[in-house]
């Protein structure tokens, strides 16, 4: 794609031994102070890592206590808060930020041979913005808790005696952090491409954080005003969303869904580009429909703000609006197959090679067909009707959020850790590890599929006995994938203190991420790469010439 | 940062009372620094007006939901008053974008002077404000001392009052003397919403004010005037939200 060995050339001629953004400086001011968006991207990965690990221990003390029909640790107040804390901890400390945050940070630029994003300051205020959101969540959490469940329903999130403004005031600055994350990476997008870098040259990752952006730019800031609302709600009892004051709770369902209806977009559409760019490096094959599934990524963002009330099928509203919203709904499938299908074409009769990303790859596409299928029936209108509000919805988004994004970051953080850090993890126990996180997932939640078609109720801290076989099942199937993600995390870890070194460029990708030393230099790129051919022309590389180890 | 062999760009000043500017390291070209500066802060300004969009959209809802109430509510406000602010705000955009065009032209005096009057149009507006929030208190329409001390529920009757809104002159009425469904509602949307936007302007004036200092530096000229091109560009988000506040508040009653 480029002249990379002269980049290298022109690094190793410097100094015997080769700088780079992890050794370049050192001492904890150069890292809270820098400005580079890989170690800012690191910072991300950290946070945002151990945000999830928090987020699945509640999700494991959530599954231990539905052990029993009349549960097993905790009182119904506790409960309420436990599996409030799970939601709000993913959704706005993990799955919203991680991606972009973390890959993103560190890719992206990278892909368009830039040096950094465009706006570092903004980058690191992003970064700290997100850290006193967390800071404040946790905060909340020792100041009374919170229970309204992740969505904060008006009126209850207005009558809870919890710490509704806190985590209010969190997620306000968890949004700004989202907002200029996704401002940057237009900005970055528009002005720092390579010379040569056209827009359909660009790896599809970077279109999907594109569209990613433009989600978070338009549609965090409404969240933003709706969370101060509440809060002014509490504080002065402006009378929004508070009907004894003559104010509509519904509004605030709609102010809250058009945001994030978005938001569950703004969440996938990363997970998308990461799949996108492994399709094709681990299959040695240009992408199937490359234009395609970058125009999908934008109909997608479009289609996904004219969605939100198919969340409000039973809140209360015209019959008409509904008809619209349930085709809409439908409509939105189609760009989703498109990418879904242009995968798997990609991979047909490729040269695939089955390591770890790769197998985290084909777990994702199964298990995104059966999250993204059950979409569609629950955006039927009369068959949501009798699925509103039971297991069935929980096990549909957990198979989006949980089994599609997070699977999907696993696979982009496994492909990009030799890049990221110049070491590899042990791929035995990365392949294993896969393999139980897929078993352990959908032992988790094909049960509650099917208890949730029988009428199981979400967030119900007992149930009827008759649901007790599906619970544990659901309950051991949690512990599996617990399993696999501490192994997860424990091969990772171990990779920096024992990993072998990686190759220069692991996989044999043809994007600029693979262009730059391995792992990058402070500026990525010792002369700005020019771009001269086709985005994933694998033509143009000999795959053994790019398995030389580092350093 | 000119490690590694990079070569930061510079801008020279265009006189002695200017100083030069350093192209951030990772932009190639000065023109590539202002175009992303330009583009991500239009950005941000979109944020914000999606951030008063739920505002407005509160607004239009009860509108539509108690139209009396609304009615009656904007009455009670000083439309001469507003139409002074509306003024006010106007004149500051003037000043703002002198005081932009000034320093594309490197008129230091001017710019520092423009910018200044600036500040003043701020001042006068939150001022004004100032007595219009004072009227409400005494007219207990919205009384800002008792603003945080809850819905007071009494369990006897079980009906509920507002402690800032007690409405001592009995405006709040329909043509029989019966009270309006809701009134503290409009003056809940009232100050919310003039209050986050009084915000901004004091915000608007704080930056005005960094970038005089940097003014007074000599930081911007003809070579290098981006702050002072974006904050004016803030400062005209400013007017252009009131310009909307002002009728739909004062005038369309």
């Amino acid at each position: 794609m480029t002249t990379h060995a002269p980049v290298l050339d022109a690094h190793k001629s410097h100094s015997e031994k080769p700088k780079h953004y992890l050794n370049c400086s050192s001492g904890f001011w150069s890292w809270a102070s820098t400005l580079d968006h890989k170690r800012i991207g690191l910072m991300y990965l950290i946070g945002t890592g151990l945000a999830f690990l928090a987020g699945g221990l509640f999700a494991l003390l959530v599954r231990l206590h539905l052990w029993q029909p009349d549960g097993m640790l905790f009182s119904n107040d506790q409960y309420n808060q436990i599996f409030t804390l799970h939601g709000a901890f993913m959704v706005f400390l993990f799955v919203i930020p991680a991606i972009p945050g973390s890959l993103g940070n560190i890719v992206l630029p990278l892909m368009l041979g830039a040096k950094d994003v465009a706006l570092p300051r903004l980058n690191l205020l992003s970064f700290y913005l997100w850290l006193s959101g967390a800071v404040l969540a946790a905060l909340a959490i020792v100041m009374g808790g919170f229970d309204t469940g992740w969505t904060f329903y008006a009126p209850y999130s207005l009558y809870t005696n919890k710490a509704v403004v806190t985590i209010g005031l969190a997620i306000f600055m968890l949004g700004f952090s989202s907002i200029f994350t996704g401002l940057n990476f237009i900005v970055t997008t528009h002005k720092l491409r390579a010379p040569g870098l056209t827009w359909f040259r660009m790896p599809l990752f970077v279109w999907a954080l594109y569209a990613t952006s433009l989600l978070q730019v338009l549609a965090t800031p409404v969240l933003g005003i709706t969370i101060l609302l509440v809060a002014f709600e509490r504080l002065y009892n402006i009378g929004i969303f508070d009907p004894r004051l003559g104010g509509d709770p519904v509004l605030f369902e709609h102010f809250f869904w058009f945001y994030s209806h978005p938001a569950v977009y703004i969440m996938v559409l990363p997970a998308f580009g990461i799949i996108s760019e492994l399709v094709t490096v681990h299959s040695r094959k240009p992408l199937f429909g490359y234009k395609l599934i970058a125009f999908s990524s934008l109909a997608i963002a479009i289609i996904s703000f004219l969605v939100w009330g198919h969340h409000m099928f039973t809140s209360g509203q015209s019959t008409y609006a509904m008809f619209a919203f349930s085709f809409l709904t439908f409509f939105v499938a189609i760009p989703t197959a498109i990418k879904e299908f242009s995968w798997v074409a990609t991979i047909w009769k490729g040269s695939i090679a089955l390591n770890s990303p790769m197998l985290y790859t084909l777990a994702f596409l199964i298990i995104f067909a059966i999250g993204g299928l059950t979409g569609v029936i629950l955006g039927s209108l009369n068959v949501d009707l009798h699925l509103h509000d039971t297991y069935f919805v929980v096990a549909h988004f957990h198979y989006v959020m949980m089994g599609s994004i997070a699977l999907a970051f696993f696979a982009g953080l496994h492909h990009w850790w030799p890049k990221m850090f110049g070491v590899m993890y042990n791929e035995t126990l990365a392949k294993i590890a896969c393999l139980v996180i897929f078993v352990g997932f959908n032992a988790t939640f094909i049960p509650q599929f099917i208890m949730g078609s029988q009428g199981m109720p979400r967030r119900y801290a007992t149930y009827v006995p008759e649901f007790q076989p599906y619970h544990s099942a659901s309950t051991i199937g949690a512990m599996i994938l617990g399993s696999g993600v501490a192994l997860m995390v424990f091969y990772l870890v171990a990779s920096l203190l024992t990993g072998k070194k990686a190759m220069q460029n692991q996989w044999g990708g043809v994007t600029l991420d693979w262009m730059s030393p391995t792992p990058p230099p402070l500026e990525n790129f010792a002369h700005t790469p020019k771009v001269t051919t086709e985005v994933y022309d694998y033509s143009t590389l000999d795959l053994k010439s790019t398995q030389t180890p580092i350093g | 940062m000119s490690h590694d062999g990079h070569h930061s760009v510079v801008i020279p000043a265009p006189g002695p009372e200017f100083v030069p500017h350093t192209v951030a390291h990772h932009f190639d070209t000065p023109v590539q620094e202002f175009q992303a500066a330009k583009l991500g802060f239009w950005l941000f300004l979109a944020t914000e007006i999606l951030l008063f969009g739920g505002l407005f959209a509160a607004y239009f809802y009860y509108h539509d939901l108690y139209p009396e109430t609304f009615k009656v509510g904007g009455q009670q406000l000083d439309w001469k008053l507003g139409a002074i602010n509306t003024s006010v705000l106007l004149l500051s955009s003037w000043t703002m974008a002198m005081g932009v065009r000034s320093a594309q032209t490197s008129q230091k005096q001017k710019t520092m002077m423009f910018c200044a009057l600036t500040v003043v149009g701020a001042a006068i507006f939150m001022v004004i404000k100032f007595f219009e929030y004072k009227a409400k208190t005494e007219h207990g329409l919205f009384v800002f001392p008792h603003m945080f001390d809850g819905y007071q529920v009494d369990t006897t009757t079980m009906t509920g009052s507002l402690p800032w809104f007690t409405d001592v002159h009995n405006v709040m009425v329909d043509s029989t003397g019966a009270p309006l469904p809701h009134g503290h509602l409009f003056f809940a949307i009232y100050v919310t919403m003039t209050a986050i936007h009084g915000l901004h302007v004091i915000i608007g004036a704080g930056l005005i004010l960094w970038v005089m200092k940097g003014v007074a530096k000599g930081r911007f000229h003809a070579g290098y005037y981006l702050p002072v091109d974006l904050v004016g560009l803030y400062w005209h988000l400013v007017d252009l939200i009131w310009i909307f506040l002002f009728p739909l508040l004062y005038l369309v009653p």
